[in-house]
């Protein structure tokens, strides 16, 4: 059929090859069951980005994460290398990430220089284990860009185990947390145990991107793990609301990504960054409507 | 004469072998107010750690309420200095006035009705009631730190630290921290320890100075401490202290003491 149209449509004919490479909806009823798996995979991982991300915008850690992902990216390509499991390779690397940065990097700028340095190691080192890789090709790509759609069973299992120690986690300090975050000083004279605190978060925050990258690879984790809290902090400031916006945000962007990605032959990534960017756009576009219209940049607040 | 909330009994601290103030002692009563003065490194902020038990001292005591100071102590309501909030925070005024009672407890929290009710008195009383949805980080500087104040008596302090809440702000809105700080004292009895370097916005209502200077330390009301005698063997050098309309002058006062503020959640020595 799709021959027919290159034949018959001398006007686009590229075109129209490019998108139906990106875009293919036929036999969709019996793709969906095959990935049925990716659609859970897909929806685990929104609650928990969306989660996570509140606390990444409030503790300004978005490049951390990117500093994290690198340093997983290169577990990952090791594990690839020996033979182990990915998600043990990648969850690996982001731990000692996190721990490296949550122990030298207490101040911002500290932080920000010692992830700088380490970034790049991380991501060559990882290049250097795929460039000794023999195996598929389609598995070193997807590692840095995300998969294309499949995530099998011991993959997902990872993926629910890893998320039920975030969300319990994130259940027992999430006050504490949001109080440190906003403010380190009051909290600690309230008794909060602020330096605790910092290095608990950078684990589950390394384990959330060790188990995203599984999806959206590790140059795109930060679509999942930043914006979605970045989007919704600009369209309300309720300390409620905020969380529940960047779950539906994130959760909007995996899984609605997934489904869009099912019967064409890319990654899943880039529909996922997509939609999670145009969210973005649309939450700063209401915030400078508001402001146009002279009311108060953040005015929508939820009961209490 | 009633029994002081705040209590110190030869304290001491010292950081290795740098000795911040020793033997001190001191009782602050209720209703009473305290100004901490000194320079940046003499010991101001780690005299507010240890009464927030959050640095143990090197010698003697210190008892809040008669009891030993412990941290997250809901006898102390705490005000710092303002900060720069980010516009972006996920935080109206009413939020952190919450995160004030029982912002430090573990868990999700419940949102009841009691905690709301406590959450609007404590923000009627200090005048921010119109503006407790707005987001903190919108809000002017005086606006937030009237804001902080409800967020440090919303657990109903016997004893209120402030940490130079009035750094950063203009004169009209310092009167206005200032008159909350001693409107609460004077129908509360809320004792308040009031660190600042600058003395003369709170003249008028401040019962006696504690001044921290280079290890010493010298206590008294302001007419014993704020003079030239006292400053000058406190600093061992000449110091001269000058009192013009209502106003005290110190002039002298080495360059090595230049004033800065050191914070609260940081550590203060290796």
């Amino acid at each position: 059929m799709r021959g027919e149209n290159l034949i018959n449509n001398p006007w686009a004919p590229m075109s129209s090859d490019i998108w139906g490479r990106i875009f293919d909806f036929s036999d969709y009823g019996e793709l969906l069951v095959l990935v049925h798996n990716s659609i859970v995979a897909g929806a685990v991982l929104g609650v928990v980005c969306g989660l996570i991300s509140t606390f990444v915008m409030m503790r300004d850690l978005p490049f951390a994460v990117h500093g994290i992902s690198e340093l997983s990216f290169a577990g990952a390509a090791a594990a690839l290398l020996g033979g182990i499991s990915v998600v043990v390779g990648s969850v690996a690397g982001s731990l000692v990430a996190a721990v490296a940065i949550g122990a030298l990097g207490q101040r911002a700028r500290d932080r920000n220089s010692i992830i700088g340095a380490l970034m790049p190691f991380g991501l060559g080192l990882g290049v250097l284990f795929l460039g000794l890789y023999q195996g598929r090709a389609a598995n070193k790509f997807g590692l840095l860009t995300g998969q294309i759609v499949a995530v099998d069973s011991v993959q997902l299992r990872w993926l629910v185990v890893i998320s039920v120690v975030v969300l319990a986690a994130l259940a027992v300090m999430w006050r504490p947390l949001a109080f440190a975050s906003t403010d380190p000083e009051t909290a600690a004279a309230r008794g909060v145990p602020v330096r605790l605190l910092s290095p608990a978060f950078m684990l589950i925050l390394g384990l959330t991107v060790a188990m995203s990258i599984q999806i959206v690879g590790a140059l795109l984790v930060l679509s999942i793990v930043c914006t979605p809290a970045a989007a919704a902090m600009r369209v309300t400031a309720s300390p409620v609301l905020v969380p529940v916006l960047s779950v539906a945000f994130a959760t909007t962007s995996t899984v609605g990504g997934i489904l869009l990605a099912l019967g064409g032959s890319v990654p899943v990534s880039p529909f996922i960054t997509t939609i999670s960017f145009v969210i973005y756009a649309v939450c700063r576009g209401i915030a400078a409507l508001r402001t146009h219209r002279g009311r108060q940049p953040v005015p929508l607040s939820a009961e209490r | 004469m009633t029994s002081p909330v705040l209590e110190l009994q030869s304290a001491s601290l010292a950081y290795g072998t740098r000795q911040l103030w020793s033997h001190l002692d001191l009782a602050v009563a209720p209703g009473e107010v305290l100004a901490v003065l000194g320079a940046n490194g003499s010991g101001k902020t780690s005299l507010l750690r240890a009464i927030l038990g959050l640095t143990p001292l090197s010698g003697g005591r210190v008892l809040v309420a008669g009891a030993p100071a412990r941290r997250g102590s809901r006898l102390i309501g705490y005000v710092p200095q303002l900060r720069r909030i980010d516009p972006l925070t996920p935080l109206r005024a009413r939020d952190v006035v919450a995160q004030g009672v029982d912002g430090h407890r573990w868990g999700l929290g419940r949102r009841t009705r009691a905690r709301r009710r406590l959450v609007d008195a404590a923000l009627d009383s200090v005048g921010a009631a119109a503006y407790a949805d707005v987001p903190v980080g919108v809000l002017s500087g005086g606006e937030q730190q009237r804001v902080r104040i409800a967020q440090a008596l919303a657990t109903d302090p016997r004893l209120l630290l402030c940490d130079e809440p009035l750094l950063s702000l203009d004169l009209q809105h310092q009167q206005a921290v200032i008159e909350l700080v001693d409107n609460r004292r004077r129908t509360s009895g809320t004792a308040v320890v009031f660190v600042t370097h600058e003395i003369n916005p709170i003249l008028p209502y401040v019962d006696r100075v504690l001044y921290l200077a280079d290890g010493r330390f010298s206590m008294g009301t302001v007419d014993e401490v704020m003079t030239s005698r006292t400053l000058s063997s406190l600093y061992g050098v000449a110091v001269e202290v000058i009192r013009t309309g209502g106003r005290i002058v110190v002039a002298g006062v080495p360059d090595a003491y230049v004033h800065e503020h050191d914070h609260i959640a940081q550590a203060v020595a290796p």
